[in-house]
């Protein structure tokens, strides 16, 4: 017969006996099976020898002198911690209770006197197997959590590249409030918020498909174009038509992102609207606590080619203190126990229950949490006021050039016609043009605010005809948005015509901008009698011209718009 | 099965129909009822009878499929969704490139 059995790894197990003659026979046997043996006279010893050399397995007598078997396996157990040490009780003792305070104690087996070889060879190999498993399990552990680790790591990373390059942001602004997990990132959720040059916000939630870092990915050059796109003075339409053509370029076919983008305008008190794929936003109108919802009118970006994609935007008119809530599929597909979804019904029951509009994101939590049982980690929410301008403070522009080569003595004119007015727009080439004169930077919002309500004056009253006292209501507002879209496809020609002069004076300079355009003009004397008010919905425009720039006026019955912009000596 | 696959009888149609909740447990079946057909069929219909729930990997899947059968050009059809199904084809916009009927 051979003892020797393959496959066993030897093992070195220690014999704890008192009586030598048991201890010498029971460690033949054991050294026989082919294990090495350790022999310790009483339990105190079994420590001692287990602390030294970590034997794997332990066969141990239960009465001994100096100290028990029963606490020299507690001990032993102990020093063990985590790994597997078996140990097999040596006992004459018979009754039941004797034998189950040798289990208590931390035994895994006992094998009673006289010994049976066979029997031992085969609790000792039962108890490997059992040692084995719980090392092999022990190790697969520790492997899932180093891969945890390096995993949180690689998202810590990964997120403090992100958050660099998001670093432009304004979610702090004193108007935003929102709700977002520190890894939502990872969730594929996406939250962005950035002042145009002329002071207005865009916030961009959004929403890419999957979940982990595939879903991360794409939030990186989406964000690029935002900041990027938004800082030069591009309006929503450019800016989502570059970033769908990127995010259709670079994403697989079977990844998008659903995203809502907002421009707040503190000026003309106005909030323009892109919604594709997304759950319904909502304005709320403080005044009359009514709530507009705000449709998803697109397909997320990322979807369609650059010429079948769709820019059209929605433009709702705001009073100070009204809010715009946008928020994540994660709100409304919570499921309960049942697999029902949270829904929009009740969404709108929280609403309709919440009275301090401060608290409204506690509780649509609080209701979430209700109808799940527990709290979600991937529920995005933003909300985002429309405050006087002067409450907010948009970041100064960073420029890196000396100002050596600043140009200060040049005039320049641009002639923008039909098939240009319908899909360009020059504000932003405008605007870095004018910025190249250093004297200009210090008023490079009120430069843009005017040169926008120019061109637009142009373009919507004088080319495309528009009457602004439609925007006298709310209903009117977007009658309005929606004639200036239909006339714009079909417009066929007209221009606007863009001069900017620039000419030096003393130590400062002068820039005088001249905008005309091809339209029938308008009663100048009636509108200039107005007063210089901000509250109205329409003709805000003139309004803002006349306050921001100098010397504004209009001639060539109102087909020519005039105004200028001093500077002094730099410091 | 959750994703049964049916040609016509002339090869030119395929219907796959889906069954339980349309997400990302489905996504080898599904591509794989369609990606090896041969000769490829000419028009396609997502059959969402017994479907109660989509995803958006669920619409990304469609997509997949979309661009297999010809992108713009492909014949998808999507039919028999139920009333929750129809609320997530609605908000993605999807009926805007497949026909949802």
């Amino acid at each position: 017969m051979s003892i020797v059995q393959p496959m066993l790894e030897a093992l070195t197990i220690l014999i704890a006996e008192d009586s030598a003659a048991d201890r010498m026979l029971l460690s033949s046997i054991v050294r026989r099976q082919g294990h090495d043996v350790l022999t310790a006279a009483n339990g105190a010893e079994a420590v001692e020898a287990f602390r030294q050399q970590r034997p794997q397995l332990v066969l141990m007598d239960a009465m001994m002198p100096v100290m028990d078997g029963f606490e020299a396996a507690r001990q032993i157990k102990d020093l063990a911690g985590e790994t597997l040490v078996p140990i097999i009780f040596l006992t004459s003792l018979s009754e039941s209770e004797a034998l189950a305070r040798c289990l208590e104690a931390g035994g895994d087996d006992f094998l009673a006197k006289p010994y049976n070889q066979v029997i031992l060879a085969a609790k000792i190999k039962a108890m490997d197997r059992l040692r084995r498993l719980q090392a092999t399990v022990l190790e697969q552990r520790d492997q899932i959590a180093r891969h945890h680790d390096y995993l949180l790591n690689e998202q810590r990373v990964a997120k403090a590249v992100f958050d660099k390059v998001a670093h432009s942001g304004c979610l702090n602004a004193p108007n935003i409030r929102y709700l977002q997990s520190p890894y939502a990132l990872f969730n594929g959720d996406l939250l962005l918020a950035a002042f145009t040059p002329a002071g207005d916000m865009h916030v961009l939630l959004g929403d890419f498909t999957g979940h982990g870092l595939p879903a991360a990915v794409g939030a990186m050059p989406l964000a690029e174009v935002f900041y990027g796109m938004t800082a030069k003075g591009y309006g929503l339409a450019e800016t989502l038509r570059e970033m769908n053509a990127k995010l259709k370029r670079i994403l697989p076919v079977d990844m998008f992102c659903c995203a809502t983008l907002l421009n707040l305008s503190f000026q003309r008190r106005s909030v323009e609207v892109w919604n594709g794929g997304m759950p319904d936003g909502y304005l709320h109108s403080i005044a009359s606590g009514e709530r507009t919802p705000l449709k998803a009118r697109h397909l997320p970006l990322g979807v369609l080619n650059p010429q079948a994609f769709d820019d059209r935007t929605e433009v709702y008119p705001m009073a100070l203190g009204d809010r715009v809530f946008l928020l994540s599929d994660g709100v409304i597909d919570t499921c309960d126990a049942h697999e029902r979804l949270f829904g929009v019904e009740r969404l709108q029951q929280v609403f309709a229950a919440n009275r301090d509009p401060d608290r409204l994101f506690e509780e649509i939590d609080q209701a979430l949490r209700d109808f799940r049982g527990e709290a979600r980690d991937d529920v995005s929410m933003v909300e985002v006021s429309l405050v006087e301008a002067a409450q907010l403070s948009p970041p100064a522009l960073v420029y890196s050039d000396s100002g050596q080569s600043c140009p200060l003595d040049w005039s320049v004119s641009f002639e923008f016609r039909a098939a240009t007015l319908k899909r360009f727009n020059p504000l932003p080439y405008l605007l870095q043009l004018l910025l190249e004169v250093h004297g200009l930077r210090a008023q490079s919002g009120a430069l843009y605010s005017v040169l926008a309500e120019l061109y637009s004056n142009a373009l919507e009253h004088g080319v495309l005809g528009l009457d602004s006292s439609l925007k006298r209501d709310v209903s009117g507002f977007t009658r309005y948005y929606q004639e200036r879209n239909a006339r714009l496809d079909e417009l066929q020609e007209g221009y606007v015509r863009v001069h900017l002069q620039v000419t030096p004076r003393d130590e400062g300079g002068c820039l005088t901008i001249r905008v005309e355009d091809s339209g029938k003009g308008f009663d100048v004397e009636r509108v200039m009698a107005r007063p210089l008010d901000g509250i109205r919905l329409s003709g805000r425009g003139v309004s803002l011209i006349r306050q921001l720039g100098r010397n504004a006026n209009w001639c060539d019955d109102g087909r020519t718009a005039c105004v200028e912009f001093f500077w002094e000596a730099l410091a | 099965m959750s994703v049964v696959t049916e040609v016509s009888p002339d090869g030119q149609k395929l219907t796959i129909s889906i069954k339980g909740r349309f997400d990302f447990a489905k996504h080898q079946a599904f591509r794989e009822s369609y990606e090896f057909l041969q000769p490829k069929p000419d028009y396609f219909e997502v059959n969402l009878k017994d479907a109660t729930y989509l995803d958006s990997s669920a619409l990304g899947m469609l997509l997949l499929l979309r661009d297999h059968a010809g992108g713009e050009n492909a014949d998808i059809r999507l039919t028999h969704a139920n009333a929750d199904v129809r609320k997530i084809l609605a908000i993605s916009n999807f009926e805007h490139i497949f026909d949802v009927v």
